[in-house]
């Protein structure tokens, strides 16, 4: 049995419903990212898990036992905020003992435990220094520290890295894979950004309006999302509609609306969903001079704007099946307003729901 | 120089004059050396002051006054500060209606307020001199707690409450070591303005007062009534003082812009 089990969980406001019949499972050891845009319901996952808010119905299982009455307090679980919230009044040591204070841990223990914790954040000099006087990136390893020394049974994280800047927030989400795994402690992780998930989960959640799109190995997602949704949020930009025309073993025949057959032959097809769209990335696609290519798997259309991105360019190009959006390197250009043929590699489009 | 900013200057001026004034003739005659209240003094003279010292009623009520202020400043700021901490923090129904009830004294006439507690704490209820008192002191500064309270609680994360929960405390807990440390400013505010206001009422007290039991300000009533003698002058310049004293303090501490707020 996972070590977390959120069966049919529904949450809601009154009226508005923030997570409906919402199931999630965590094994034991694992860091799992919930991702996506604000409002799917991320946060209010996390919130739950710490017992912040409570469910209308469905219930939390942590390691065998219901959670979904116990009160925050008691759940021994640690929780980092987006705002770290630190006490103002207290300095960097009595922040991190807060929670082993509470516990009656010896003093000696305390001292001990506390040292170890700001020695593996990196802040042990730090100690008598107030909040108010640490930077962004110290305050949010104060609060982490907070949060690790009570060695707690679950680690949750809000939005950790959000308020950093861009150097600072690569550098601290390494960190915390590190501390991750150098205490085998479960994670769970909210953000909004990507990349920051991708590079640190075991797993990652796509979330979208109160559901799980897709949980998988990050990976999976980013090469072979399985929705149209998390597809976009994975930088698939292209989509067009598409109807199976006859299904072989590892290949796929499928129908634009304009009659122009596209063979799909990526090993990865999910066969369980009934594939309703292709989508493609950017920079998958190539586009050639009209004429060049013709075909399966190619359609013809007219450049309508171009822009430049450094090693590419970037085309939105019109086609009677609607506007691709093709990358392409610098080094050969195509005029805005030329027509131009789009091929579509048999082996980059993936089907999607 | 233009004419429009000397006009400012000169209203500005008068304004302050006429604020100012009084309390300064207040504070000279003071010092006078005849038997009644004149401006300009004749003659320098520190028998009133003296003078305050030797009216046992002026020390008795003055102590009164102490006791009744400090305890029943204390008594609201037990109500006063869950009550603000309630109307900050949650979303209730009737939340208008209780924010409206608790500041009502401050907009109800003292004279009001007074003649309605004396009616149904003295002569109703029948409760004794310095218990009525001491209820109706009680209501009179709640407002005031409530009000500095709640603008402390305004800038309050309370990120830092559930953060104290997560790492183990319950919510009593986290009252006693998170939030009332970190509203230690607005506590003291509030407990300096409530007794201000306590110590120097009248018109609660007027009313409420009874044989033997009075407080200093009613007594100074009393007292200029029979004698126009400069001993009242010399006492409100203590008093002034001790006013001044008090909100040095909370500049100190708090800065004077959280009145503002």
């Amino acid at each position: 049995m996972s070590l977390i089990n959120l069966e049919k969980v529904t949450v809601a406001y009154g009226n508005n419903v923030i997570l409906k019949d919402f199931d999630l499972r965590v094994e034991k050891g694992d860091l799992v990212s919930l991702l996506g845009p604000s409002g799917c319901g991320k946060t209010t996952t996390l919130r739950l898990i710490m017992g912040f808010l409570n469910s209308k119905s469905g219930k939390f299982i942590f390691d065998g036992k219901d959670y979904s009455n116990i009160p925050v307090h008691k759940r021994n679980f640690g929780y980092v905020f987006q705002s770290y919230a630190l006490f103002p009044h207290l300095n960097v040591f009595d922040n991190v003992a807060f929670g082993l204070n509470l516990r009656k841990v010896d003093k000696k223990e305390v001292g001990k435990r506390v040292s170890e914790i700001l020695e593996i954040v990196d802040l042990l000099d730090y100690e008598k220094r107030f909040p108010g006087e640490l930077s962004g990136g110290q305050r949010q390893r104060v609060a982490l520290a907070r949060a690790l020394v009570i060695k707690p049974d679950l680690l949750l994280l809000d939005e950790p890295l959000s308020n950093l800047d861009a150097k600072l927030r690569v550098k601290m989400r390494v960190e915390i894979r590190k501390i991750q795994q150098e205490l085998g402690i479960t994670t769970v992780y909210v953000t909004h950004d990507q990349e920051e998930c991708f590079s640190i989960s075991d797993k990652v959640a796509i979330m979208n309006n109160g559901i799980i799109e897709q949980m998988e190995e990050p990976s999976k997602i980013y090469n072979y999302p399985s929705s149209e949704f998390v597809a976009r949020f994975v930088g698939f930009e292209n989509f067009i509609d598409l109807k199976l025309v006859s299904k072989k073993e590892a290949s796929y025949e499928l129908m634009a609306n304009n009659k122009t057959s596209f063979i799909v032959d990526n090993l990865h097809i999910n066969d369980e969903i009934q594939p309703t769209k292709g989508a493609i990335r950017p920079d998958d696609l190539r586009i050639s001079n009209i004429g060049l290519n013709e075909g399966t798997n190619t359609i013809s259309g007219q450049i309508l704007v171009r822009t430049f991105l450094g090693r590419d360019y970037q085309y939105e190009v019109k086609t009677d099946i609607g506007i691709f959006i093709v990358n392409h390197e610098a080094l050969k250009v195509f005029e805005v307003g030329e027509n131009v043929s789009i091929y579509f590699p048999t082996d980059k489009i993936i089907l999607v729901k | 120089m233009n004419n429009k900013s000397r006009g400012l200057k000169i209203f500005a001026f008068l304004v302050y004059f006429f604020l100012l004034a009084p309390l300064v003739i207040i504070f000279i005659a003071s010092f006078g050396a005849e038997k009644s209240l004149v401006f300009p003094p004749n003659g320098f003279s520190l028998k009133w002051i003296a003078n305050i010292f030797k009216i046992e009623m002026f020390r008795k009520t003055f102590l009164i006054s102490m006791q009744l202020s400090v305890i029943g400043t204390i008594i609201a700021l037990i109500l006063g500060i869950p009550a603000a901490y309630a109307l900050s923090r949650y979303n209730f129904k009737g939340k208008g209606f209780f924010n409206g009830i608790f500041l009502s004294p401050v907009l109800i006439p003292g004279i009001v307020l007074g003649f309605s507690l004396l009616k149904y704490l003295v002569i109703y209820s029948k409760l004794d001199i310095y218990t009525s008192l001491l209820i109706g002191h009680v209501i009179i500064i709640i407002p005031y707690i409530i009000r500095v309270i709640s603008s402390s609680l305004s800038n309050f994360d309370y990120s830092i409450e559930e953060a104290s929960m997560s790492l183990g405390a319950n919510k009593i807990k986290t009252f006693f070591t998170v939030v009332l440390p970190n509203i230690r400013s607005g506590v003291i505010a509030a407990f300096i303005l409530a007794f201000i206001n306590s110590f120097n009422n009248v018109p609660i007290s007027l009313f409420l007062t009874g044989p033997g039991v009075s407080t200093l300000p009613i007594q100074m009533l009393i007292h200029v009534e029979y004698n126009f003698d400069p001993t009242i002058a010399a006492l409100s310049v203590l008093l002034m003082a001790m006013t001044a004293i008090l909100m040095f303090i909370i500049e100190r501490t708090l800065g004077l812009s959280y009145f503002a707020k």
